[in-house]
């Protein structure tokens, strides 16, 4: 590999900004117009035809996030390779700031509020963990990948968050921590038993953290085994949801025309089960057809990951993509009965300005790895080859 | 190093591919499991999520009408103004409430418990401030209803009697449906509906209960409807067509109002069709139909004339002398006593060492039937009776309706009592004495009729048949109504020559001078009538009595202490055509109190030609039916 060209003071591998929106996954860009469309539809609907209150609101935080990615993926790689540790740093110190001021303030407050946005430290931390851990795994050879004291300090940057997001309580954010870190993991190479190693000594540890679930966590779990037990209690979501997507059938009834979702049957239609609302309004098809977007985008990431030619963009661009598919995963298989109920929002789709932009940010850095995928990075990170 | 970054390359790409397959199943079964939902059960679930949102409501159907013979209306359904009000339609409920205490009086403490009512309900319900408004109170409160936000006036139906207390007994009352009344059907759990609780309301109730119809809602997860989606509406109840004739059952109440306690009836001795059917004291059943008040129903519970009893066929009394036919049919159809045998009355009767008085002291002297009967010679009663024994007595008595209940379509009818030898050893355990006889013979002792029972003794012996009496034209059924016509009673199996003979008798009490009902006789041509005084005592005289003081005067006694006046009759004597039977309870002597009332009934019965044939239920006009109307269509006269 030839790099003596390199000379101080100037950079190869410098893309002028021009090329960089030239060079921008303008498809992608679409794909997640195009899902974002989809929601505010939705939005549109559950509010019975109106832009009051969800739509409207939703399409300008998207206006905002989508401005947002377009600057995130125009910075060069190289900049989010070295705020890597610094964003985790912060986010772990806001998750701290948020548990001390919870307590303090008698309340499960989650976010910060900026004066114009409120900051919820957990969404940061989904982001900067994955950043983090790329660039820790970047730095070590596959040799390195297998000593175990080595994997110990990452090991302890998935669970300090986790446990904190827990403590909140946050479950779903928690899991996606813990899967988004584990994704990373696997791609690092770690070996398969290690994972065999610490997923059975977590389903040794149920029975203990079931004593650190708070009542209706349990009872969501509980409810998830057996829906009929409590109809109308907390088995109502699941059930009404099913029934929702089961009666809109190949077809569905008809935007606007859901009765389970425009009657209240339906509860938090907007947010976590807007995707029964569009199961109900468009049926199968609409289903299918969203599902194949999410799809897409997915499919999307992995080709940007394998077109990468550094590890630290890989490992973001499968490490995006993976916890963009497990909100859709969680989201999708919970509103239809097959996980317990946990508050994972459709991303792109349901309603909520945090989580839009904590995607639209994911997205960002995904694009820029796609924009700057042909530089190399030494595992160092500073220079370009050269230790 | 670079060739260490390739190997991590291929490790990565290979791990990259593994867990995309990974990802790809999953979503895979996500597709799998909507495939599942939507098209395998998806039938189940629309029919579930048709059962969330259809609410299946019932529609009360309007209770049949109730009319007299002629089609006159004696029970219909009244439009009933409630005024509601919904709290999430009003800013404030406490200040809507006092600005509509302004307008109309909603007296004491209505405010506090709407107030109590809309804050458990959901806050759309509709909860009801004041039921029964007048139109006056309902124009009043639309002209300001731009101050009264949230209140809505809502028109129901309810029961009206528009005769008020003149029905009360025959037609009775509907109310709400109590807890024990509940039998499953899903109509008595409406809030609001009533069902017959006495007289013909109650029963003929399923008749005129009518149909529920049904409405399908599309209600929210709250209840809330949305739309409606289908309409079925229901029938209405059967008209019932009594044969009462109002006019003369007006009269009759008038005619009773004058006394403290008393009843009459009057029916056609060929059909039993009931005429008129009065008892007095009366009620209003109105009160009943949207509530009656605990003070009120005390004071109708407390009354010592029990206005709540219909007496006609609830009150027992013991006949007096108007059993006295029976004894003679008795005597004569026994072939042991002839009507032209005389027996001498010197004013008692000795029996062992009791003595039996007549009512007249010193005594008619020789009596024969028609004479017995005319001048209600109680001696010749205790002599035939002695001779014919009380179960022949008892055997013609059955025979003419009495100690058997008539089987008409009122609740709770009495049968009162003829006593047998049997029958008071079975019950009292104890062997009949002569002297009960004696005494049976004057309808005193043991004997208890009814005075439904009395007219249609009076009937059957003017008829010669066994004529019993009914309250509807038609036969009325749970199922719809079906014709009486045609329908024929039996003959009573008594000779005519008997009967004539008693029939003289009863003409000579009204007709001849000096008989006992001669001052109430009718004396226009064709309408005469003949009749039966009775007195019947409710204390016993003892023999300090009437040999002291002398036997006491009504007037001199309590109320409760006085004898019953009965008279029964029929006109006209040529081709009879009405029989009237009239107890006034304690009222005193029968042919001075009760003898009048009769005669008067019988001759408006005959000026209104009360029996002309009137209508039947299959001859009303559609409009009579009471289809489900428009509900504006019956507030017109406001």
């Amino acid at each position: 590999m030839p790099f003596s060209k390199y000379r101080i003071g100037e950079d190869p591998d410098y893309v002028p900004i021009g090329r960089r929106l030239l060079l921008l996954n303008w498809t992608l860009v679409a794909l997640i117009t195009a899902l974002s469309g989809i929601g505010f539809a939705m939005l549109y609907s559950a509010a019975n035809g109106s832009l009051e209150p969800w739509a409207e609101r939703q399409m300008m935080r998207f206006g905002i996030g989508a401005a947002l990615m377009i600057i995130i993926a125009i910075t060069d790689i190289r900049i989010w390779l070295k705020l890597a540790y610094l964003s985790y740093f912060v986010a772990l110190v806001l998750l701290v700031g948020v548990e001390i001021k919870g307590d303090i303030g008698m309340g499960a407050q989650r976010w910060i509020n900026l004066g114009f946005f409120q900051l919820q430290p957990s969404e940061l931390m989904k982001i900067s963990l994955v950043l983090a851990l790329a660039r820790y795994f970047h730095g070590l050879t596959v040799e390195e990948t297998g000593r175990i004291t080595l994997l110990l300090p990452p090991l302890l940057m998935v669970l300090a968050p986790a446990a904190l997001v827990l403590r909140q309580p946050d479950l779903g954010t928690a899991l996606l921590l813990v899967a988004g870190g584990g994704v990373i993991f696997w791609l690092a190479g770690v070996r398969m038993w290690k994972f065999g190693l610490i997923l059975g000594s977590a389903l040794a540890a149920i029975p203990i953290g079931w004593q650190f679930l708070r009542d209706y966590q349990k009872n969501r779990v509980l409810t998830f085994m057996n829906p009929e037990n409590d109809p109308l209690g907390a088995g109502y979501h699941i059930t009404q949801s099913k029934i929702a997507l089961g009666s809109g059938g190949l077809f569905g009834k008809g935007f606007m025309l859901g009765s389970q979702s425009h009657l209240n049957f339906l509860p938090e239609k907007q947010t976590d089960f807007i995707f029964t609302m569009l199961g109900e309004e468009f049926g199968l098809v609409g289903g299918l057809a969203l599902l194949m977007l999410y799809a897409l985008v997915i499919t999307y990431g992995y080709v940007i990951a394998l077109r990468c030619r550094n590890q630290f963009g890989r490992m973001v661009a499968i490490g995006v993509t993976s916890t963009f598919f497990l909100y859709v995963f969680i989201n999708i298989a919970m509103v239809m009965g097959l996980i317990p109920v946990v508050g994972v929002p459709l991303p792109l789709v349901s309603y909520g300005g945090t989580v839009m932009m904590t995607i639209l940010v994911s997205f960002g850095l995904l694009m820029s790895v796609s924009i700057h995928r042909d530089i190399r990075i030494s595992r160092q990170g500073n220079d370009d080859g050269r230790q | 190093m670079w060739h260490r970054d390739s190997d991590r390359f291929r490790l990565f790409t290979r791990r990259a591919l593994m867990l995309g397959a990974g990802k790809g199943l999953l979503l895979t079964g996500l597709a799998a499991r909507m495939y599942y939902l939507q098209v395998l059960e998806s039938d189940r679930y629309r029919t579930l999520a048709d059962e969330n949102r259809i609410s299946h409501r019932l529609l009360p159907p309007p209770r049949g009408l109730i009319t007299d013979r002629f089609g006159a209306q004696l029970a219909v359904n009244r439009q009933n103004y409630h005024i509601m009000i919904v709290r999430e339609q009003t800013p404030d409920v406490r200040r809507t409430l006092e600005i509509l205490n302004q307008i109309i009086d909603l007296g004491p403490g209505i405010i506090e418990r709407v107030e109590r009512d809309v804050a458990k309900r959901r806050s759309f319900v509709p909860v009801t401030v004041r039921d029964n408004l007048t139109w006056d109170e309902v124009a009043r409160v639309g002209v300001n209803a731009p101050d009264l936000p949230g209140l809505i006036i809502d028109a129901g139906r309810s029961r009206d009697y528009p005769e008020g207390p003149h029905l009360a007994h025959t037609l009775g009352y509907v109310a709400a449906v109590s807890e024990k009344e509940l039998n499953g059907d899903p109509l008595l759990e409406l809030p609001g509906f009533t069902i017959g609780k006495s007289g013909i309301e109650k029963v003929y109730d399923l008749a005129l209960r009518g149909k529920a119809g049904t409405s399908q809602v599309e209600v929210n997860a709250l209840g809330r409807v949305i739309r409606e989606l289908e309409r079925e509406e229901g029938e209405s109840g059967n008209t019932v067509v009594m044969t009462l004739d109002l006019e003369l059952q007006r009269y009759a109440n008038q005619r009773l109002s004058r006394q403290e306690s008393a009843s009459a009836v009057v029916m056609d001795i060929h059909n039993g069709e009931v005429l008129a059917m009065a008892s007095h004291p009366a009620y209003d059943p109105n009160a009943f139909t949207t509530g009656i008040s605990h003070r009120l129903w005390n004071s109708l519970v407390n009354n010592p004339y029990s206005p709540l009893s219909n007496k006609a066929v609830n009150g027992t009394y013991a006949p007096g002398s108007t059993f006295k036919m029976c004894v003679a049919l008795a005597g004569l159809e026994s072939g042991i006593i002839s009507a032209d045998q005389r027996f001498f009355c010197n004013g008692y009767l000795d029996l062992g060492n009791a003595r039996f008085h007549c009512w007249k002291r010193g005594g008619h002297g020789w009596v024969n039937m028609h004479n017995s009967l005319k001048h209600s010679c109680d001696v010749y009663y205790y002599e035939i009776s002695q001779k014919i024994g009380i179960d022949r007595i008892a055997a013609m008595a059955n025979k003419l309706g009495l100690g058997t209940e008539t089987g008409i379509d009122l609740p709770n009818e009495r049968s009162g009592l003829i006593p047998t030898k049997d029958w008071k050893e079975i019950q009292l355990g104890k062997r009949w004495q002569g002297g009960e006889t004696l005494i049976a013979s004057i309808g005193q002792g043991y004997v208890l009729t009814t005075p439904l029972q009395l007219c249609t003794m009076t009937a059957r012996i003017a008829s010669g048949k066994a004529v019993k009496p009914h309250l509807t034209r038609d036969h009325v059924a749970p199922d719809g109504i079906s014709s009486r016509q045609n329908e024929e009673f039996p003959d009573l199996q008594i000779s005519r020559a008997s009967l004539a003979r008693v029939r003289d008798g009863m003409n000579g009490v009204s007709n001849e001078l000096h008989g006992t009902g001669y001052r109430a006789r009718i004396d226009i041509k064709g309408m005469e009538l003949a009749g039966k005084s009775g007195t019947s005592q409710v204390r016993r005289i003892t023999m300090r009595e009437r040999q002291t003081t002398g036997v006491l005067d009504n007037d001199d006694l309590p109320w409760k202490y006085r004898d019953h006046a009965l008279f029964v009759a029929f006109a006209p004597i040529e081709n009879p055509r009405y029989a009237c039977a009239v107890v006034v309870d304690h009222g005193g002597g029968g042919s001075s109190v009760a003898a009048p009332i009769v005669r008067d009934l019988l001759i408006k019965a005959q000026e209104l030609q009360s029996a002309r044939p009137g209508i039947s239920a299959a001859d009303l006009p559609a409009s009579a039916q009471l289809r489900p109307k428009p509900p504006q269509s019956e507030e017109g006269e406001g």
